[in-house]
């Protein structure tokens, strides 16, 4: 059990920067995931605290201690691998125990200790068979019970559920989170599907090419993300931009986006009336565009005529595919819409969530 | 029906019987009992005639007299023990051993061409294995990889006439005047006294295979570092944040997980100094005490002109061999099996 800091940690490789000026503190107990696009250095963050890459620069804090120059195995800590990567000549058993072998712990200690994690991760029956001879899932529980056994200060996982198929994916996501809630470990996550995201971290680190965007919950992240990378990565369908102007229209405040203008409702208006005459993206989510017909009560909403281009039935919603102008964008609405493809209509843009970001700089305006 | 000779018609006339009587087989895999023989022909008729036949007679001769005019049996000697036509045996067998006692047996056992060739094979398989595993661990880790395993492997490409010239000016005793011998110009530079490296009972056969090692280290690096490399990276670092040293995971994980590629050099390098001759012959001759089996054979045939006995000492060489070639084919063809 411990916290862990990056200290404007850098990573190069030749010309590359794989961790660029990395500045993260993590409570300890937390359960932190890293999401980003592929290739945006989760990966090398996280062996950077394993130490199985050499960092360029800064710090790595493991509770106190800086570990910087400290081997990986005197660093306490466990890594769960994409690729499992088990022992391929031990035993199910022998790959759980080699760690505690190592530390010479004894060995009805070490028989304790690995059956409690077989019964825990459901691989009793498997004990005594060689990696090769389970299937992925399988697998993928033997690689948690190696972690766990060890009782590290801290536990890495690489992707751990990428290799899976969807159905095991949502059962392990719960394993683990179940797993972190009875460990009470510091847990370290890195994955490139938001959903793994949201719904097991306590909270989310957002990086792209190399640069931390966001730290902070699921639900913040979501709602007030902090510049447009944040805005269009977290969130499925994305969140739909629009370019415009913010434009000053007597005593109101709008968003012209050429094609349509919508008003910025007067209890928002103070944020944005410095402003003025900037050029900004507008951005709203999928499920705050409705159907002019079945716009939920209280809220304030602007109009927009729009041409239906596509529509998907997902059942307890439709997807409507919409265009307006050169505008191309996507609305989450109620099932009862009549809307059909090609007609002409109208929505509703619910002005109680929208997000504006300036379009130089891509950070929120707040 | 008639025998079907070996043309690309009849070939196809059975695949037309194939075809009505199996169960349905892909067409890509119908290629006919006959095809496949007729590929293999040249090659069979080719092995047949330069390894099956002089196989075959070498037996046949391993049971004559010395020019191949009468059988073994005619060479027995009036009053000394006889094995018939199995005599060029017992003197392939029992000629260098002194029985009178057991210890002069020991003795005798272990500067005849059987024990050196046991110590050839225990030194130059362990030393070429270790030294092979070593480099190959070492070069994995430096960043001019394939050059500095180009360097080990130069001497592969040597002749082993050439090395064994090489090394005997290195060996060289040379003359109270002058010092040729690079190892003793050495040991002088530093004061100490010239060493006949060659001629030293028992140092000298070690000497010569150290040469050996020197030679096919590089063979068993190259085969032992692609094996090496097959094992994924992820694994040697599960095992590092596990707690595990460099030393722990080149013993606990590494050896363990290439272990078949180690016996397959194991047995290869066995049946490669079983096999060797040219450097013992080159440096020695097989003298002082450092003869081998393969040497002996030689020496048989060309030097005393004896081919019922040089013949003799040719099989017992093979049957030694053959042990080991089936371990390997063995291991081959579980190895492919697993794949
Ligand atoms: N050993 C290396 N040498 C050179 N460049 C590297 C090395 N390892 C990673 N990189 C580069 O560093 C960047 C970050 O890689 P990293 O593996 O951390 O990405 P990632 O976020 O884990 O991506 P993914 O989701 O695809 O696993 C990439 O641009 C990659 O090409
Ligand atoms: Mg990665």
């Amino acid at each position: 059990m411990a916290s862990v800091t990056f200290d404007h940690v850098f990573k190069k490789y030749g010309d590359v920067t794989a961790v660029n000026d990395l500045n993260i503190h993590i409570e300890d107990k937390e359960f932190l995931v890293l999401v980003g696009p592929s290739g945006c250095g989760k990966t090398t963050a996280l062996r950077c605290l394993a130490g199985l890459e050499e960092i360029s620069g800064g710090e790595v804090r493991i509770g106190e201690r800086v570990v910087n120059d400290v081997a990986p195995k005197d660093r306490d800590i466990a890594m769960v691998f994409q690729s499992y990567a088990l022992y391929p000549h031990l035993s199910v058993y022998d790959n759980m125990a080699f760690g505690l072998k190592l530390r010479k712990t004894p060995k009805e200690e070490i028989k304790r200790r690995v059956s409690e994690a077989a019964d825990t991760l459901g691989i009793q029956d498997f004990l005594q068979r060689k990696p090769r001879q389970l299937s992925g899932g399988q697998r993928q529980r033997v690689a948690l019970g190696r972690a766990i056994v060890r009782e590290p200060k801290v536990f890495l996982f690489d992707e751990p559920l990428s290799n899976l198929d969807a159905k095991l994916r949502v059962q392990m996501r719960s394993e683990i989170s179940k797993l972190h809630q009875r460990l009470q470990t510091t847990f370290i996550y890195v994955t490139h599907d938001q959903t793994e995201a949201m719904t097991m971290a306590t909270r989310i680190a957002v990086i792209n090419k190399g640069v931390l965007q966001q730290l902070d919950t699921p639900q913040n992240l979501y709602d007030r993300p902090n510049n447009l990378f944040v805005a269009g990565f977290i969130g499925s369908p994305a969140m739909n931009f629009f370019r415009g102007k913010l434009r000053k229209d007597g005593d109101k405040l709008l968003v012209d986006t050429g094609d349509f203008s919508v008003v910025i409702p007067p209890s928002k208006s103070k944020v944005y009336e410095n402003h003025a005459g900037k050029d900004v993206i507008f951005g709203i989510r999928p499920e705050n565009i409705h159907d002019a017909d079945f716009v939920p009560a209280n809220i304030d909403s602007e109009k927009v005529n729009v041409k239906v281009d596509v529509t998907e039935l997902m059942g307890n919603e439709i997807f409507l595919y919409l265009m307006s102008g050169s505008n191309n964008f996507v609305a989450r609405v109620d099932p009862r819409s009549k809307l059909r493809v090609g007609q002409q209509a109208t929505v509703a843009f619910d002005m109680d969530n929208f997000h504006i970001f300036d379009a130089g700089t891509e950070q929120a305006i707040r | 029906m008639a025998v079907p000779q070996n043309t690309p018609e009849t070939a196809a006339h059975i695949k037309r019987i194939k075809k009505s009587s199996a169960a349905p087989t892909p067409q890509i895999m119908k290629q006919g009992a006959l095809t496949p023989w007729l590929y293999l022909l040249p090659a069979l008729l080719v092995m047949s005639f330069f390894i099956v036949y002089p196989m075959i007679n070498t037996i046949g001769l391993s049971f004559q007299n010395r020019d191949g005019t009468a059988s073994a049996a005619t060479t027995c000697v009036e009053g000394q023990s006889c094995w018939g036509i199995f005599e060029n045996y017992h003197y392939a067998i029992t000629a260098e051993f002194n029985t009178s006692s057991l210890q002069a047996f020991w003795k005798s056992f272990w500067s005849s061409s059987y024990g050196n060739t046991i110590k050839w094979i225990v030194v130059m398989v362990f030393g070429t294995v270790a030294f092979g595993l070593g480099f190959a661990t070492l070069a994995d880790r430096v960043k001019y990889e394939a050059l500095a395993k180009a360097i080990i492997f130069m001497p592969m490409a040597i002749s082993f006439v050439g090395a064994g010239v090489i090394w005997k000016f290195v060996y060289d005793y040379g003359t109270q005047q002058s010092q040729i011998g690079l190892l003793n110009a050495i040991i002088t530079t530093f004061g100490g006294k010239p060493v006949a490296w060659l001629s030293t009972i028992p140092i000298n056969t070690f000497m010569i295979v150290l040469v050996g090692i020197w030679i096919w280290s590089g063979f068993c690096m190259t085969i032992l570092a692609a094996a090496l490399k097959s094992v994924p990276d992820e694994i040697l670092e599960a095992a590092r944040v596990d707690g595990a040293t460099e030393w722990t995971v080149f013993w606990k994980i590494m050896v363990p997980i290439i272990l078949p590629t180690i016996t397959v050099v194991v047995t290869t390098m066995v049946i490669n100094v079983l096999k060797l001759f040219d450097l013992v012959y080159v440096m020695t001759g097989g003298n002082f005490q450092t003869d081998v089996i393969a040497n002996r054979m030689y020496t048989e045939m060309y030097k005393n002109f004896n081919v019922g006995r040089g013949t003799a000492v040719a099989v017992v060489l093979v049957l030694t061999i053959i042990p080991f070639i089936y371990l390997n084919i063995k291991r081959f063809m579980e190895q492919e099996a697993a794949r």
